[in-house]
């Protein structure tokens, strides 16, 4: 499946039949009302959905416009991650499947994914690239109390791309048992509509919510992207609305790039159509074709790729690709600590700083995506503040 | 064409190297030296940044060649001076191709004297616009079939390949194994008549390799247990390993019933 020009399934032959395999699994879970009421059931016991939608008081009086708080941060462990850890969690069971692997960034989809293994009784193991296990070590330790396997990836950049690549590399020999949980909205199909139709409970309920609330969908919409699940599912129920959707990706330390290292993981901003983990997207990539390192003080948004329909989104005009840097994003931080009392995860951060920069492309009454919470970010904001 | 024509005189040994593994200058030189050895056809890997479909040891290669210099143009220049003594067929990812533009790439190939095409993360369904650049310029689109494909798929591939079929052995990624394992057999037996097969992934050994023709292969792909080689300097064993394995191929098919 693609979505204009970008998609596809641009993987070595040994997972064309796992991918097609899967893609027909999920349409068939798709149409059944015992697996829908399964995963409600789950979401709203186990993960605790729905979240609030919150009338932000103090941050609206700041930027002089209604500001609502979708609270994906109140979701079981911690970030949005499970919506799509639980549904693709499900399917592998009805698949037959004994393992689960993922790679993870910041953490969040490795404890979702850590979460799911625990609760409905898989092998678990992790890729997390070396320099993201030294920066997220209380990810790490999460995972490994429920019982997952946190496995070191010294490949490459070291980071959340390679983790993915060692990922991709595993499933080409265990398929049979296995199941890839991907966690965002991004790879080969069926990984971008499947993520982005589990994250959509997400808008739904924020659709319904400010409906109730207000009389009236918002005026816009914001959230945070690195591969774009957080994103895709709260945009999804609104692209045939009147609603501006701001896609925030990480700026990082700015536009600049050198041979092998992108200074931000703004894939929509600053990349260029190519094909990375199985789609045609937009990637940060050199001339040649090489794929840069991306860099954000958000781990969760360190990604040199985006997903494929938030690149096609983006390319109509539907979605407004927007950026915050590593200072906008630590000031959102900061500023919704103190005003509100909630402490967003780094990669939320960046949607808050963005909304901080520019009130006025906001409009008058505007939804932000808080995809997860910040305990996991402390030790990260603090070296910021001294360095 | 040429490729073609060299499976006439199957069986056949294909080495893969990394180019610009150690350096590019050293590689037009390994080329020639393949050749003399018994290599039949060179595939010429074009290091990537993230070659998913690649074990431990292709992945260190790629990485040394990329920091030695390589890049797309460094890698044209080098298959142009590696002269003409085997064919060659370039061996890449497609971000790479996609990077350079299409038609540039295929005719780039032309040029240099490559003459086919191995691009491991672009199965047909999504590989008809580099098929007409190819097609353009005369290069063979070589596709991959693995154990795993199905019947009908393994059919369509078969029809949509040129040159030859590239069977992968197993399940995984690239990298030296030490059994031949009755998936690769029943995958052998599994392909029309009529279609080229090679067969590569995990083949290390000259044992290997002639149980492979014995199965009913046309060639044998050899590629980390020669990377290896070259990523320890041990060059003279590296051509003692391709005259070793194209020798046992070649008893191999004197041994061998007659298959398609």
């Amino acid at each position: 499946m693609k979505f204009g020009r970008y998609g596809g399934l641009f993987v070595p032959e040994t997972l064309v039949q796992p991918l097609l395999e899967l893609a027909g699994a999920y349409e068939q879970m798709k149409n059944s009302d015992e697996f829908h009421r399964e995963l409600k059931n789950l979401l709203k016991n186990f993960a605790g959905r729905p979240t609030p939608l919150y009338y932000a008081r103090n941050l609206s009086r700041e930027l002089g416009r209604k500001i609502y708080l979708k609270r994906e941060d109140l979701v079981h462990g911690g970030a949005h991650k499970l919506n799509n850890t639980l549904g693709q969690g499900l399917v592998a069971k009805r698949m037959g499947k004994t393992r689960l692997i993922a790679e993870t960034g910041a953490g969040q989809h490795g404890v979702a994914t850590a979460i799911v293994g625990a609760n409905l009784g898989f092998e678990t193991q992790i890729y997390m690239g070396e320099v993201d296990i030294e920066r997220q070590k209380m990810n790490v330790y999460r995972m490994q109390l429920m019982g997952a396997e946190v496995i070191p990836v010294r490949s490459g950049s070291r980071t959340l791309k390679d983790a993915i690549n060692e990922a991709m590399r595993d499933w080409a020999s265990t398929f049979e048992h296995t199941h890839y949980l991907l966690g965002t909205a991004a790879g080969a199909h069926p990984f971008p509509s499947m993520v982005r139709d589990f994250q959509s409970v997400i808008g739904e309920e924020a659709r319904r919510q400010i409906s109730e609330a207000e009389g009236r969908l918002p005026d816009s919409i914001v959230a945070c992207v690195g591969g774009g699940s957080n994103a895709m599912g709260i945009f999804a129920p609104f692209l045939k609305d009147r609603v501006r959707l701001l896609a925030v990706e990480a700026g990082g330390r700015g536009p600049g790039k050198t041979d092998k290292i992108a200074d931000n993981g703004a894939s929509l901003g600053y990349g260029t159509d190519g094909v990375l983990h199985g789609a045609l997207t937009k990637i940060l990539q050199d001339p040649y074709g090489q794929i840069l390192e991306s860099y954000s003080v958000a781990a969760g948004l360190d990604y040199p790729g985006v997903g494929p329909e938030l690149a096609y989104l983006a390319e109509t005009g539907r979605v407004h690709p927007r950026m915050a840097d590593d200072k906008a994003a630590i000031r959102g931080f900061r500023a919704l600590s103190r005003f509100e009392g909630i402490i967003p995860a780094l990669e939320s951060a960046h949607a808050i700083g963005y909304a901080m920069s520019e009130p006025e492309a906001l409009g008058e009454l505007t939804i932000i995506n808080v995809s997860g919470r910040g305990d996991k970010d402390l030790a990260t904001v603090m070296e910021y503040e001294n360095s | 064409m040429r490729i073609l024509e060299a499976f006439s005189h199957s069986p056949l040994l294909i080495v893969y190297i990394c180019s610009g593994d150690p350096s590019p200058q050293a590689t037009p030189d390994l080329v020639r030296r393949l050749a003399r050895a018994g290599a039949d056809i060179i595939e010429l890997g074009l290091p990537h940044s993230d070659p998913i479909a690649d074990g431990p040891t292709i992945q260190a290669a790629a990485q040394r060649a990329i920091a030695a210099g390589m890049n797309t143009d460094v890698y044209f220049d080098v298959a142009s001076v590696a002269g003409d003594a085997v064919p060659l067929i370039f061996m890449g990812y497609y971000n790479m191709v996609y990077a350079r533009g299409l038609d540039r790439f295929a005719k780039d190939c032309e040029d240099s004297g490559i003459s086919g095409m191995i691009v491991p993360d672009l199965p047909p369904e999504e590989a008809a616009p580099l098929k007409e650049a190819c097609v353009r310029h005369g290069v063979d689109l070589i596709f991959l079939a693995a154990p795993n494909t199905p019947p009908a798929r393994l059919k369509m591939i078969c029809e949509e390949t040129s040159g030859f079929l590239y069977l992968v052995a197993r399940k995984g990624v690239t990298g030296a194994r030490s059994d031949v394992l009755q998936d690769t057999r029943d995958l052998i037996a599994r392909v029309p008549g009529g279609v080229p097969k090679a067969v590569g992934f995990g083949i290390s050994t000259p044992e290997q390799a002639a149980d492979v023709i014995r199965a009913g292969a046309d060639a044998v792909i050899v590629g980390s247990a020669c990377v290896d080689l070259i990523a320890k300097g041990e060059i003279e064993r590296l051509e003692r390993l391709v005259k070793d394995m194209k020798e046992a191929i070649a008893r191999a098919k004197g041994k061998a019933p007659i298959v398609c």
